[in-house]
């Protein structure tokens, strides 16, 4: 039986083997791995790209001290994009899983109608849920739009929820009872986090304080970008993945007040469309740079 | 010739999958008729008798006068490429007729195909080659056109038309030679049903077989999900069966579209049977995974169950706050505040304003963030498990209902007012800032909130004054929704429930009541003649210009029609003094003959202004007095209906 290692080990070598670069996890919190540059700033523009990486998730409100079998704070996505996507990916796709060790002559597996839209990043896609005997095990997004622009390769991004796969191929119910390596459990790396996290998530965190750091990520990212210069000599300078790293920021800080129930009604639609503007303006330099 | 159209495609939304085939159907094969079938990989037209070719054609066109002279005659004939001797005269102008030969069908499709096949309309459609590159509804990865033995030639995103097709994902080949003799039995070879009907009594058969209850809809979705469908059964652990049975039925059709087994209607079993897009499940493999998946969704909402517990529903009311309604409209508090406020309008008592307020609570449970479908029933077992009084509890519960025009009001009364505030306050509001719906725009789902504020005054018997419970903005639309259910749902003819509403300005209730009795009277005898005496009465008046001034002059009424009408007229106005809807009716219809008497002996326009005065007079008050019920000028007569 593969440990949890293992299939992430497999996962990255089948994807290595068709080309794509394998990332590491990006070192700012994010939502979903489409947030990290290398897939967010990547899918935008002419030149094809292939990449795979684990990343590490937060979502706030999905926090449940650890007492949920199947809900985290803080989950493992392996991210694949494959830019433009190719004619039969989605023959690569079920050939990953495959090679994870699944027969599929011997499995359901369902494609359904799934879209995706993330409103902070201006960005949404077509595409399905894959349903493995009835367990939602990956996303399968065409992207069309990230940053506001229309995408001129369309990619296709996959991505595995490991945890989900790894529970699966190991017959446990619980993620925590997940083998992550021989002879140590998901609980023994993961379950501390996960309490912790929680703790610090719905009843610690200073809600005031995460507001103040909101405006001056916001403020710092506003300024940076302000000071872009298109037909400048010297665009090629320009810190754009310092100043989206401000909108991740901005991202996460609006992910834990959200979670603390500290946004109003009418606050929450201002907020979205600040960091969406924000992560429109990075788009847009980025685009102009690779121009 | 045979035709044979196949557009494969990667896994179509089940849900549009029929409305494409509508479309497909009316593809132009040259008069052929398109016979159109479909999995989630492919949809495909099929067809006999397509012409081998169009026919030759003769086409007419009009040259210079014949005046102009033979270089104009002859210039025009080199133009239209015909030997001057060959253009005829016609009306002082030359004519040239030129032949314009017929095309092969081959030739034909293979330019129009693209276009049709680009042409259907998708909910909502996507490009994957590149920016500016076709639009369908997911990726198109092969095309297979032949008619007869040969390939129609083209290319969609490109992809070229073949005599290629692929079976089933797993189980089938990726690359099958077809004709269109062997096209459906090479696909079954390859694990792919392609006939929906067939995969839908195979599922029904298979399921039924497990005890499945058949839900309709699923059944449907199930068709077109799958390619090669066989149903399998699973068990969970009985515990789970201490949840309500709501939460677990919503679980496996909803989320993981199971059937659920129920040896009695609404008694579930700890079972339930999946829907497979693979042959067969021999080493229970599937089984297992669905059974583990299941547990885990159940496992999740004993966890949201416990956890919403910790607080209580009214403790949750002022959570709302931080609930949007609409982003223009405020928070659910706000909203609550006002279904209250208009619950007790409405006179709902202790237990309906109680209800109206706890409403919208569960909404910031994790058991409705989960489940959203199962807004206000999670609200009413909350009530019921935190203690409130049973008539609260199913006033909650019930709150969201009718959903449909085919779905009941809800049971009791806290609960009709309940759920009749909520949507006319989400009418009000939505009409005040111009949230109007228009053809097929209605975001917010305002005709389906209309249709149900309609049902339950009409259904429940509501007292309330239909027009006094609508903001002004709101009156025609619903007006029409009025108009809609009883023509629709109920069936009564339209000019019937123009008729009433016509006259009625009072209670829904009373309008069902008016159109019971009206429809009951219609078809006898004298009813349409007289309501077409009606009319006729209303267009002399109108005519005339008439304002009744003063009674009528008894003393002037002329003895024989006139007088006998009169004498009818009082007569029947006695009778039906508080008789009911169709006793008054009958009463007013028996006017006929004398109302047909009058018309055919006296003449209204009588030379005298005093006569005539008082004859309008007559018709004006037997207009007025017999107009409450329903205004029967508004009738068509059966002959001439719409």
């Amino acid at each position: 039986m593969d440990c949890f290692q293992d299939t992430v080990f497999k996962l990255k070598r089948y994807w290595a083997e068709r080309g794509a670069i394998i990332q590491e996890p990006y070192d700012i919190e994010v939502g979903a791995g489409t947030m990290c540059p290398e897939t967010f700033l990547r899918v935008l523009g002419p030149r094809p790209y292939r990449v795979a990486y684990v990343q590490p998730s937060r979502r706030p409100a999905d926090g449940r001290y650890g007492e949920n079998p199947n809900r985290l704070y803080k989950h493992q996505q392996l991210q694949v994009i494959l830019k433009p996507s190719p004619e039969d990916v989605i023959d690569q796709y079920l050939g990953s899983i495959e090679a994870i060790g699944i027969d599929l002559k011997l499995h359901d597996i369902k494609f359904e109608e799934d879209n995706w839209e993330a409103p902070t990043l201006g960005a949404w896609g077509i595409g399905w849920q894959v349903m493995l005997d009835g367990l939602e095990i990956s996303q399968f997004t065409y992207f069309q739009q990230c940053g506001g622009f229309d995408l001129d390769l369309v990619p296709a991004e996959l991505t595995y929820g490991l945890e989900r796969i790894s529970a699966f191929l190991q017959g446990v119910d619980s993620v925590y009872e997940i083998e992550w390596a021989p002879g140590v459990k998901y609980a023994e790396v993961r379950f501390a986090d996960e309490l912790q996290s929680s703790v610090y998530n719905f009843e610690m965190a200073d809600v005031d304080r995460l507001r103040l750091l909101f405006q001056e990520y916001e403020a710092e990212a506003q300024r940076l970008l302000s000071l872009y210069e298109e037909k400048a000599e010297s665009n090629q300078r320009f810190p754009v993945i310092a100043a989206y790293e401000q909108v991740l920021k901005c991202s996460h800080l609006f992910n834990l007040l959200d979670a603390r129930g500290a946004i109003s009604v009418t606050e929450r639609v201002g907020m979205i469309k600040r960091v969406r503007d924000l992560a429109v303006g990075t788009a847009r330099i980025w685009v102009d740079q690779q121009a | 010739m045979n035709f044979l159209l196949e557009i494969g495609t990667e896994e179509i939304p089940h849900w549009m999958i029929p409305g494409a085939l509508k479309q497909l159907s009316k593809l132009d094969l040259l008069g052929a008729t398109p016979q159109v079938e479909a999995t989630p990989r492919r949809l495909v037209v099929r067809a006999t008798g397509v012409p081998e070719r169009t026919p030759d054609q003769e086409q007419i066109v009009k040259g210079p006068p014949v005046s102009a002279g033979e270089k104009a005659a002859a210039g025009f004939a080199k133009k239209q490429g015909v030997d001057a001797s060959e253009l005829r005269e016609s009306g002082g102008y030359w004519e040239a007729r030129k032949r314009i030969p017929g095309c092969g069908a081959a030739q034909i499709l293979a330019e129009t195909l693209p276009r049709s096949i680009l042409a259907i309309q998708w909910p909502k459609t996507m490009y994957w080659t590149a920016k500016n590159g076709p639009r369908f509804i997911r990726p198109i990865r092969w095309l297979v056109a032949l008619l007869e033995g040969q390939v129609i030639p083209f290319e969609i995103a490109g992809v070229p038309s073949g005599n290629l097709t692929r079976g089933h994902r797993q189980l089938g080949s990726s690359s099958i030679p077809v004709t269109i003799e062997d096209y459906e039995r090479k696909l079954r070879d390859n694990f792919v049903l392609l006939s929906s009907e067939e995969r839908r009594r195979k599922i029904e058969k298979e399921a039924a077989a497990l005890g499945a209850r058949i839900d309709p809809d699923l059944l449907e979705t199930l068709t077109f999900i799958t390619e090669y469908p066989a149903a399998i059964r699973g068990g969970f652990d009985p515990a789970f069966l201490e949840l309500p049975s709501e939460v677990l039925t919503t679980v496996m059709k909803h989320h993981q579209k199971y059937f659920s087994v129920e040896p009695q209607p609404g008694v579930l079993a700890p079972a339930f049977v999946a829907v497979m897009n693979t042959s067969g499940d021999p080493a229970g493999l599937v089984r297992r995974g669905h059974e583990r998946v299941l547990r885990a969704r159940f496992n999740d909402a004993r966890f949201f169950w416990n956890a919403d517990q910790r607080k209580k529903l009214a403790e949750r009311v002022e959570d709302l706050k931080k609930v949007t309604f609409h982003a223009r409209l405020g928070s659910y508090f706000e909203k609550t505040q006002r279904v209250v406020a208009l619950v007790g309008e409405l006179d709902g008592g202790e237990y309906g304003r109680r209800a109206a307020l706890l409403s919208k609570a569960d909404l910031t449970t994790e058991m409705v963030k989960e489940f959203p479908e199962l807004q206000g029933v999670v609200g009413g077992l909350y009530a019921r498990a935190q203690g409130e009084a049973e008539p609260v509890a199913r006033a909650i519960y019930e709150h969201y209902k009718p959903v449909s025009m085919e779905d009941a009001i809800p049971s009791t009364r806290e609960g009709q007012l309940v759920s009749l505030a909520d949507k006319l306050d989400t009418l009000r509001e939505c009409f005040r800032i111009g949230m109007i719906p228009s053809g097929s725009k209605d975001p917010f789902a305002l005709r389906r909130a209309a249709q149900g504020v309609v049902k339950i005054l009409v259904e429940a018997k509501l007292p309330y004054d239909f027009y006094a419970l609508l903001s002004p903005e709101l009156t025609d639309f619903m007006r029409e929704r009025v108009q809609y259910y009883f023509r629709e749902v109920r069936g009564f003819k339209y000019d019937e429930v123009n008729a009433v509403l016509a006259a009625s300005r009072g209670t829904l209730a009373d309008v069902e009541q008016r159109l019971a009795a009206l429809a009951q009277v219609r078809p006898t005898e004298d009813f349409e003649p007289l309501a077409a005496s009606f009319k006729r009465i209303r267009n002399i008046l109108k005519q005339a210009g008439f304002e009744p001034d003063g009674p009528l002059q008894e003393s002037l009424l002329e003895p024989g029609p006139e007088r006998d009408l009169y004498d009818a007229y009082q007569r029947v106005r006695a009778r039906i003094q508080g008789a009911g809807y169709r006793a008054a009716l009958e009463g007013i219809a028996s006017l006929r003959p004398s109302v047909d008497r009058f018309f055919d002996k006296v003449l209204v326009n009588a030379g005298d202004p005093a006569l005539r005065v008082n004859r309008l007079t007559l018709l004006s008050e037997l207009l007025t007095e017999f107009s409450t019920i329903a205004d029967f000028s508004e009738i068509v007569p059966s002959g001439e209906q719409k």
